[in-house]
C-alpha cells in the first residue's frame, strides 16, 4: 500500500524497554476508513504501538506513518492530524460535559466559530445531548466514556487511535460505543482500536493479533477463521465432563476443551467426525443434546497459534 | 452442606444502601461440583452478592447460606471453608513465590503438619517448581493467576469464589487455568466465578445473569443462548454497511441491529415477511448482499435482549 493511500503504515518497528523488548519488528498497514484492531493479550505491545503511533514514543528502529506524516520524524504535526484516547482519558470530573469539551477544543486549537456545531453533532451521535451541563464525574462509566470520544474527536482528526476504549464497559454500552465507531468511519474517519478482548476483535474490519510483541496474522476475522485447519465441533451435554475424558482419544480429535456445558473438539474433518462421534455417544449411552459444527472463536485460533508456535520452539 | 446438598444457596437476598437497592429479592442455589457464573455488568450488584456470600456484609433481607453455614450467623466458620481469588490477585510482589504460599498457608490456618505437602502441592499447580525463590513480580501474569489461586485453596476449601480471574490473561494461559478450575470442579470443589466478561461466563456450568441489582436470567450457557432472544437472529453480510444499518432499522420487525466487523446482526420477529422486506429494501438500495442467514446468538447477545426491556432510559442512566 502506499504511504499516500494508507491511513497508517508500520514497517520494522522495535521498540526496547529494559529487559524486554516490547515490539520486535513489527508492520502492517491501515486502510483508510477501516476499523483496524490491534488484538492481544497484556503485555503483547498493544500500548506501546500505540503511542508510537500518536508520537508520543520514539521507536528504536522501524518507521511508522499516520496520515502520511512520519512519527517519530515530526510528531508534532501527527498530533493535529489524529486524536488518541488513552486507557484513562483525562476527563476532568468537577467540570460538566460542556466545560470538558471546551477544554480540549482549547487544547487542540479548534475555532470558536466552529465548535458549536462540532459539539453538537457529536454530542447528538453519541446520545449525551441533554447532559451538557452534568458534571463529567456524575456520568455513568458508558457515558464517561462516550464523552472522552467526544473530546477526542472535537478537532475533526483523520486517524482517532484507541487504546483498550471498552474495557469494563458493559456489553449494551459497548455496542452503542461501537455502533458510534462504525458511524464515524461513515464521515471519513481511520480508527486503530486496540484491545484485550478476543471476541471485541470480531467486531473489526482487519486485526493484527499481537503476541510478546510480535505479529502472528494480520487480516479481515473471516480469513483468519478460514485460516485454521481443521474445525471445532459442540457436544452439549450434561454429562460433559465424561465426554471430555472419554472422547480425547477418539479418531481425529487433536484437542478438547471444556466450555461450560459444552465440549469442543478440535477435528480434521468435521463431517465424517460428527457422524463417528455421534455414533461414540450412543455406544456410551451419554445423553446430548446437540452436537454440531461451530465457528472457531479468535481465540480457538490464538491458542491453536500460539501452541504451534511454542511446538516449533520445542523443536529446534 | 446443606441437608439437601447444595453448597450455596440464596434466598429473597435484598442489600440496601440507603434508598438505593444494590441487590433485589435474588434467589439461587449452586451444587458441589459446579461452575458457577454470577454474570453482569459493573454495579449491577455482582460484588455486593458476594461480599455477603463471604460474610463480610450483613444482607438487608433474605438468607444466604454457604457451606451449610449462615453468612449472618457465621461468618466466621464461612471464612474457613472458601477461597477467595480476586482480578487483582492479591499476591504480594516484593515477596518470593515460596514466600507468598507461606503467608497465606498461614492466613488461611493450614495445620502445620501439613503445611509442607500443601505448599508442595501448590507450587505443582501453579507449575511453579524450581521457581520458589522468583520474586512473585517478575512472574508474568499467567504464573501469577495461577499462583493466586494454588494461595486461594491451600486450605481445601470446598467453594471457592473468583472475580474476574482471567481478564487481562493471554488466552493460552487462560485455557490453563480452566483447566485447572475444572479439575478442581471434578474433585467436587464448587466453584463460584463473577465476571463481566462473556468469554468468562462461557465457561461455566450455569450461569445467573444480574442487571441492575436483579437477577435476570438463570440457566446453562446454552440454555441462555437458545431461550434469550425472542424472534431470530440474522447475520447480515453486505456491502455498504452504513447505509444498510439506517435501512433494515426502518424496516417493522426489525428489533435490533448490532455491527459486528463486516456483517450485521439483527435480532428480528418470527415472521417469513421480516426476511423478503430486509431483501426487497437493500435491493432498492442497490445494496448487495452476501449473506443473510440466521446464526445462534451468543451469549452477548443473550444479555443484551435479556436486559433490553430493563434498560435505562437515557435520563436515568446517570451514576447512582
Amino acid at each position: 500500500m502506499d504511504e499516500r493511500l494508507a491511513a497508517v503504515t508500520v514497517s520494522g518497528l522495535v521498540k526496547d524497554f529494559p529487559g524486554v523488548r516490547a515490539i520486535d519488528h513489527l508492520s502492517f498497514e491501515v486502510a483508510h476508513n477501516e476499523i483496524f484492531g490491534i488484538v492481544g493479550p497484556d503485555g503483547a505491545g498493544k500500548t506501546t504501538t500505540m503511542r508510537i503511533l500518536a508520537g508520543v514514543l520514539a521507536p528504536d528502529s522501524g518507521h511508522a506513518t499516520v496520515a502520511g506524516c512520519d512519527v517519530a520524524r515530526d510528531p508534532e504535526a501527527v498530533k493535529h492530524l489524529i486524536s488518541y484516547m488513552p486507557q484513562r482519558f483525562g476527563l476532568y470530573e468537577d467540570l460538566s460535559v460542556d466545560e470538558n469539551i471546551r477544554f480540549y477544543a482549547d487544547l487542540f486549537g479548534v475555532r470558536r466559530i466552529d465548535r458549536e456545531a462540532r459539539a453538537s453533532e457529536l454530542l447528538t451521535a453519541c446520545g449525551i445531548r441533554e447532559f451538557r451541563t452534568r458534571l463529567a464525574g456524575k456520568l455513568s462509566g458508558g457515558m464517561k466514556q462516550k464523552l472522552g470520544l467526544v473530546c477526542a474527536l472535537i478537532h475533526t482528526p483523520q486517524v482517532l487511535l484507541l487504546d483498550e476504549p471498552t474495557n469494563g464497559v458493559d456489553p449494551v454500552s459497548r455496542r452503542e460505543f461501537w455502533a458510534m465507531l462504525y458511524t464515524l468511519v461513515g464521515q471519513g474517519v481511520t480508527i486503530v482500536n486496540s484491545t484485550a478482548y478476543l471476541d471485541e476483535a470480531e467486531r473489526c474490519h482487519r486485526i493484527a493479533l499481537l503476541y510478546e510483541g510480535r505479529l502472528l496474522f494480520c487480516d479481515t476475522p473471516a480469513k483468519l477463521k478460514a485460516q485454521m485447519p481443521g474445525a471445532v465441533v459442540a457436544i452439549v451435554s450434561a454429562r460433559a465432563r465424561q465426554v471430555r475424558d472419554d472422547f480425547a482419544d477418539a479418531d481425529g480429535v487433536s484437542s478438547l476443551v471444556l466450555v461450560g456445558d459444552a465440549v469442543h473438539l478440535f477435528v480434521d474433518d468435521p463431517d465424517r467426525r460428527i457422524r463417528e462421534l455421534t455414533q461414540r455417544l450412543d455406544a456410551h449411552h451419554i445423553p446430548y443434546s446437540e452436537i454440531v459444527r461451530v465457528t472457531p472463536t479468535i481465540e480457538d485460533l490464538f491458542v491453536e497459534a500460539v501452541r504451534g508456535e511454542g511446538a516449533r520452539e520445542a523443536g529446534q | 452442606m446443606t441437608a439437601n446438598g447444595n453448597s450455596v444457596e440464596v434466598e429473597e437476598l435484598v442489600k440496601r444502601f440507603g434508598d438505593f437497592t444494590a441487590v433485589d429479592r435474588i434467589s439461587f442455589q449452586s451444587r458441589p461440583g459446579e461452575v458457577f457464573g454470577l454474570l453482569g455488568p459493573n454495579g449491577s450488584g455482582k460484588s455486593t452478592t458476594i461480599r455477603i456470600l463471604c460474610g463480610l456484609l450483613h444482607p438487608s433481607a433474605g438468607r444466604a447460606t454457604v457451606a451449610g453455614y449462615d453468612v449472618v450467623k457465621s461468618p466466621e466458620l464461612i471464612r474457613r471453608n472458601i477461597g477467595y481469588m480476586s482480578q487483582k490477585f492479591s499476591l504480594y510482589g516484593d515477596l518470593t513465590v515460596l514466600e507468598n504460599l507461606r503467608f497465606y498457608s498461614g492466613m488461611y490456618g493450614v495445620e502445620r503438619s501439613v503445611v509442607q505437602e500443601r505448599i508442595g502441592w501448590g507450587l505443582e499447580m501453579a507449575g511453579l517448581r524450581g521457581r520458589e525463590s522468583s520474586l512473585t513480580r517478575d512472574l508474568s501474569g499467567g504464573w501469577k493467576q495461577r499462583l493466586a489461586l494454588g494461595c486461594a485453596v491451600l486450605h481445601r476449601p470446598p467453594i471457592v469464589f473468583l472475580d474476574e480471574p482471567t481478564s487481562g490473561v493471554d488466552p493460552l494461559s487462560r485455557r490453563l487455568f480452566w483447566e485447572l478450575i475444572q479439575r478442581m470442579s471434578d474433585d467436587g470443589v464448587t466453584i463460584f466465578v463473577t465476571t463481566h466478561y462473556m468469554d468468562e461466563a462461557e465457561y461455566c456450568n450455569r450461569l445467573a445473569l444480574m442487571y441492575r441489582g436483579s437477577l435476570v436470567a438463570l440457566g446453562t450457557p446454552t440454555e441462555l443462548k437458545l431461550n434469550s432472544i425472542e424472534g431470530s437472529l440474522l447475520l447480515l453480510e453486505c456491502d455498504r454497511l452504513g447505509d444498510a444499518i439506517g435501512r433494515v432499522r426502518a424496516i417493522k420487525g426489525v428489533r435490533d441491529v448490532a455491527v459486528f466487523g463486516n456483517a450485521l446482526h439483527l435480532v428480528v420477529s418470527d415472521d417469513a415477511d421480516v426476511v423478503s422486506a430486509i431483501q426487497m429494501a437493500l435491493e432498492a438500495d442497490r445494496i448487495v448482499i452476501a449473506r443473510l442467514q440466521q446464526i445462534r446468538p451468543s451469549l452477548e447477545d443473550a444479555f443484551v435482549a435479556l436486559t433490553a426491556g430493563r434498560r435505562a432510559l437515557p435520563s436515568e442512566a446517570i451514576a447512582q
